[in-house]
């Protein structure tokens, strides 16, 4: 895995769903601008609940195709500034850019049609929907056929949904969870259904994934499994990765920058060997007995 | 092909059916005329109803206000200018209702007017409550009903009152109330199974996952209660023609509390399932009537209580909760799909169904 690895797709133009022959157009916006701008940019954002100030004056930014990890002690803000990123709360203070426009406060929906995707800390799947479905409904911001078209099954409509449903089938064959399609997500075993949620954020066509502990709850065998097959979307789908996770082998072993919170305050933010051995790090986060 | 035989399918039970409407209209006696006439309003207000609360999973409470809406819509569009002169005795009716009547032919249009009409009351209510999340909805819609009622009683030049509106021509006849609840089903089978309907189905698992799929919240919530509120409308202007007269305690809180049996018992987001149970619930409420008549039980004679089926249908939708809670079919769909797999002798499929 390197920095400068192309994705795969990105020089292609953004291709209409129905139109498409390419089982993965791949992120709906090519990117264009100079891999010198950063994708994703806080610049100091806070967020105060009553009196709590959970995130303060925090800056951050990313690069195309960097894979970034956001660790912090339990209630450190990561998951606000998540939060905060995906529109889910508008900031109090400070400005969020992404790919050179700025994002603060958009509905959620609108950040996710612009290229942003997540996943939750405590999995969130459609749980009485099946495997496919809950891929599907990632893809209906992209729907072009209209209500009526739906309504009174037009042909327009067909075939679009056709046509979403290989792509879905396409998808969920990429992360092995193709023989599950018809399975209720409920149903899946937890390392799966993990699995499930990136997927179905995958299906939004995302430039940016946001990943709210991934990890939480695995076994290392299963831990290993998923450091993989981060890995291993990261470069199909030319993804740019911000990663929150408890899992200290895990960040320091595919995150090659790491940004490091406390009481809602950047204390310290490098490489992950230079986390590893900064004092305020140890002091607040690893404690003193630190694993090797 | 298998697409081919499921289309083939639809469309024979389609034939069938209208050969039993065509049957029923000229030889079925007129009291089971009446009973099957409102089964069918009762499916499209139910399987209306049931997008909202079901597949939505929008807790409403308004679709008695939206068949009031409807059923006074039509009622205005429909009633001849000599009985509107004769109705509205204590003041005139408003213009334009005074001016004109639509003939006969035009029903399709009262129809539509209706559905119409109810689907602005739709949008009235839901545009502020559906921004909200939580109960407001079910708050919003009951105040809602609450208002339609106080104006039908109270805006004389316009609902006559409480006195009601008489004599409203009978148009609904089989053929109307059949062909309503068909295509009722059959839209609300293509919303419920499009994207639009796992967008609603997405929101009704989970608003925040649905939201940061991408899925405009708001959009999707308002379009499911519009659609929901057009189909009340087309209900209540059925019902006002069938039973030709109308009054404000037609269209009270009982006609929601009816659906909802309805829909829960059928199973909240299963369109065929409110079907069914529209249908079994209008015949029963006909047929538990004996409970409410005097009965002699061995040597005592028991007076009739009136409201009796009611209480048994109270009863019925506890029992179902406490041992039953999803309904009679869940969240699934009779389906051509479901119906193939169970014949003997054929193989499983694996197609994706609808």
């Amino acid at each position: 895995m390197h920095l400068t690895s192309k994705p795969r797709h990105s020089s292609e133009p953004a291709v209409p769903v129905a139109a498409s022959t390419d089982p993965w157009p791949g992120p709906l916006q090519a990117s264009a601008e100079a891999p010198a701008q950063p994708l994703l940019k806080l610049e100091g954002v806070s967020m105060t609940f009553g009196g709590l100030r959970a995130v303060n004056d925090v800056s951050l930014s990313l690069r195309q195709g960097e894979l970034v990890g956001l660790i912090g002690p339990n209630g450190a803000g990561k998951t606000t500034v998540f939060n905060m990123i995906t529109g889910h709360y508008k900031p109090t203070r400070g400005r969020i850019w992404f790919a050179g426009q700025e994002i603060t406060g958009l509905a959620p929906n609108r950040i996710t049609a612009l290229g942003i995707a997540r996943t939750f800390q405590n999995i969130r799947l459609f749980k009485g929907m099946t495997v496919l479905e809950n891929v599907l409904v990632a893809h209906h911001v992209r729907l072009q056929a209209s209500l009526w078209s739906a309504l009174f099954r037009l042909p327009a409509y067909t075939r679009e949904e056709e046509a979403m449903r290989q792509q879905a089938m396409e998808l969920l064959r990429e992360v092995g969870l193709e023989g599950f399609a018809d399975a209720e997500a409920s149903s899946l075993p937890y390392g799966l259904q993990r699995r499930l949620e990136i997927a179905r954020a995958l299906a939004t066509r995302p430039r940016l994934l946001l990943l709210d502990e991934p990890a939480a709850g695995m076994n290392p065998e299963e831990t290993r499994d998923l450091t993989a097959f981060i890995g291993r979307i990261r470069e199909r789908f030319g993804l740019t990765i911000l990663l929150i996770e408890h899992d200290m082998k895990l960040v320091m072993g595919i995150c090659e920058r790491i940004h490091v919170l406390d009481h809602g305050v950047t204390i310290a933010e490098g490489s992950p060997e230079a986390i590893r051995t900064h004092p305020r790090v140890i002091e607040a986060y690893l404690g003193e007995d630190e694993e090797a | 092909m298998r697409g081919r035989l499921e289309t083939f399918l639809t469309l024979a039970v389609l034939g069938l059916f209208a050969l039993f409407i065509a049957w029923a209209e000229g030889n079925l006696n007129p009291y089971y005329q009446r009973i099957l006439n409102t089964a069918f309003v009762y499916v499209v207000a139910a399987v209306g109803y049931n997008l909202v609360n079901g597949i939505a999973g929008q807790f409403s409470l308004g679709p008695n206000a939206f068949m009031a809406l409807g059923g006074y819509t039509a009622a205005l569009l429909m009633l001849p200018l000599t009985q509107k002169q004769m109705v509205w005795f204590l003041q005139p009716l408003v213009w334009p209702f005074n001016a004109f009547s639509l003939p006969g032919h035009l029903f399709i249009v009262a129809l539509l007017a209706a559905g119409l009409v109810a689907a602005l009351g739709g949008l009235l209510v839901g545009y502020p409550s559906l921004r909200l999340r939580g109960d407001y909805l079910a708050i919003a819609t009951f105040g809602f009903g609450e208002i339609i009622f106080v104006l039908a009683n109270n805006l004389i030049p316009l609902t006559n009152g409480s006195l009601g509106i008489k004599a409203i021509p009978e148009y609904t006849n089989l053929w109307w109330s059949g062909g309503a609840a068909v295509a009722t089903l059959l839209l609300v089978r293509n919303l419920a199974s499009s994207s639009f309907g796992r967008a609603m189905r997405a929101i009704r698992e989970d608003e925040v996952a649905a939201e940061a799929m991408g899925i405009n919240i708001f959009r999707t919530k308002l379009l499911a209660f519009i659609l929901s509120a057009f189909l009340g409308g087309i209900a209540g202007a059925l019902l006002a023609t069938l039973i030709t007269t109308i009054s404000p305690t037609l269209f009270t809180f009982t006609m929601t509390f009816n659906l909802l049996i309805i829909i829960v018992l059928g199973g909240l987001g299963s369109v065929t399932g409110s079907a069914v149970t529209a249908l079994i619930f209008a015949f029963l409420q006909e047929g538990l009537r004996f409970l409410e008549a005097p009965t002699r039980i061995g040597p005592w004679l028991v007076p009739g209580i009136p409201g009796m089926r009611m209480v048994v249908f109270s009863l019925l939708l506890v029992f179902l909760m406490i041992f039953y809670r999803r309904g009679l079919f869940g969240r699934s769909e009779l389906s051509w799909d479901l119906l193939l797999r169970r014949l003997p002798g054929r193989r499983q499929s694996r197609a994706p169904h609808l």
